[in-house]
């Protein structure tokens, strides 16, 4: 079983989250071509180390995560909220 | 090399008497300096191109490099599912060429493969599934598919266990039902290229480890494998679930995401379950091998992975939903689960072709339905490799449809796959 710890929540199983993928950086929209930009929506490092994750807590305070997972092994580390922290 | 004796009743028969021994069916070859094509992985994709390369186009001057056993992977992780009932006319077709050479796969390989074609049967639980598999149906028609859509009365005629009444939460409106499909031994059908290929002059290198792939000036050079290098100038990357890291060597990014997929298998019973049952609203497929265990797989894990650990949530998960379809088996002990990474691309359908490095092909991306694509990627790729272009059959599946945005539609019938 998959815990995460939620900056608001605490400790949860990872049934309460849905997983949005590694994060990768978006192409400025205003000068992107449609080639670049499909580059950006299919092209994934899929990476077996210490990966960059999104996490949405659906089942909790419904915040958007941010955390490191380590992709052969599962730990997970650094989780934070997206934007920061805020009330 | 030696001589592979063929496998039949008579020289059964004959080596009983004599209590002469069979020899061993893979050799053992030092690893040359040089080859004309190196593939990475031995599962059923790698050996099949191996030995559709031998058999088709003479190209016998082959290194197929495993870094563990052949069939380690994938190949020996699937459910074993056989069938051709796709959504799309490309992927029908592509799969259909594959029932078709599971069917004359024993003979060709002299080979016990074990096919057996229970037919198989796609549960609808709702109007909305029971359109899709309409459509399905006349998709596999038109291709000459055997296809049809059947009532709740006929399922359970085909498998009477199934509870088809109003009770469950997702009643049972109707299946897809698709006679050819059925379930196969997977090993048998790794063992019986891997054999076949050697027979004709493959090298199968097993705990070889490929960890760099050498380029020069956009075109492949060799490769570096855990026990020295090797020269060539074509490498076809045939893994599943390390896809993208063999690619990465070469500096080839792929639109694939690794996920677990689990399965599990029970105790064995006496047999009363003949056709594969499919429910894609609850997750799970079922088929009962003819040793009399139940096997059950599931969709992906909810997130990407490398870890092979199952988990209690696919357990207890997997438990409910088989028992919503059928009650009767609620007392059968699960024997083991076990998992295997499945490489998922956007559009559920494989990668199959060239990529921007010269040389260096992939036949990746196969989710979680490439066991019963094998014999049909293996002869698509050997033809790719000799005629130097993608044929019509593979056309669809090129590494370049993502960024032409030209991506197929396969995820109605391939998203629970089996």
């Amino acid at each position: 079983m998959l815990v995460i710890i939620c900056p608001n929540c605490g400790p949860r199983n990872s049934d309460e989250f849905t997983y949005q993928g590694e994060v990768r950086p978006r192409p400025d929209v205003n000068t992107t071509d449609p080639a670049e930009w499909r580059r950006y929506l299919y092209m994934r490092s899929n990476r077996a180390d210490w990966v960059s994750e999104r996490w949405f807590h659906v089942s909790g305070c419904r915040r958007h995560l941010m955390l490191e997972r380590h992709t052969v092994t599962n730990e997970i580390r650094d989780v934070e909220p997206v934007g920061g922290e805020q009330a | 090399m030696t001589k592979t004796p063929r496998y039949s009743a008579w020289n059964l028969f004959r080596k009983g008497l004599s209590r002469s021994p069979w020899p061993r069916v893979l050799d053992h070859h030092e690893l040359e300096p040089s080859y004309e094509v190196v593939i990475v992985g031995g599962g059923v994709h790698g050996l099949a191109t191996a030995y559709y390369l031998a058999r088709n186009h003479g190209i016998t001057d082959v290194a197929v490099v495993e870094k563990s056993y052949i069939g380690s992977g994938g190949s020996g992780r699937n459910t074993a599912i056989v069938r051709s009932n796709y959504l799309t006319p490309e992927g029908s077709r592509f799969y259909d060429r594959s029932v078709k050479l599971y069917e004359g796969l024993a003979d060709d390989l002299n080979f016990n493969v074990m096919f057996e074609q229970r037919g198989h049967m796609t549960l609808a639980h709702s109007d909305s599934s029971l359109r899709t598999m309409r459509w399905r149906a006349e998709v596999n028609k038109l291709e000459g598919i055997d296809s049809s859509v059947i009532s709740p009365e006929a399922v359970k005629e085909l498998a009477p266990f199934l509870d088809v009444s109003d009770h469950p939460r997702y009643p049972i409106l109707g299946a897809l039902w698709h006679p050819p499909g059925g379930i196969i031994r997977h090993d048998a059908v790794v063992w019986g290229y891997a054999r076949a290929a050697n027979a004709r002059g493959a090298h199968i290198h097993q705990e070889t480890e490929v960890i760099g792939i050498d380029v020069i000036d956009g075109r492949v050079a060799g490769v570096q494998t855990s026990r020295g290098p090797i020269a060539t100038p074509t490498v076809i990357n045939c893994t599943a679930g390390w896809a993208s890291l063999v690619a990465a060597m070469a500096g080839v990014t792929l639109p694939i995401t690794t996920r677990p997929l689990q399965a599990a298998v029970t105790e064995p019973v006496k047999q009363f379950l003949l056709p594969v049952i499919v429910s894609g609203s609850l997750h799970t497929y079922v088929s009962q091998t003819s040793r009399g265990e139940l096997v059950f797989g599931a969709s992906v894990d909810p997130f990407a992975s490398y870890s092979t650990r199952g988990s209690l949530e696919f357990a207890t998960g997997l438990a409910t939903h088989v028992l919503e379809l059928m009650p009767a088996i609620a007392n059968l002990r699960m024997l083991r689960q076990w998992a295997g990474l499945c490489d998922m691309t956007p559009d559920f359908g494989p990668i199959i072709g060239p990529t921007p490095v010269e040389g260096f092909y992939v036949d990746v991306g196969w989710g979680t339905y490439g066991f019963k694509a094998g014999p049909v990627a293996g002869e698509a790729v050997a033809d790719m490799i000799a005629n130097g272009r993608p044929g019509e059959l593979i056309a669809p599946f090129s590494l370049e449809r993502f960024e032409a945005g030209t991506l197929t539609a396969e995820k109605g019938a391939a998203a629970v796959g089996h």
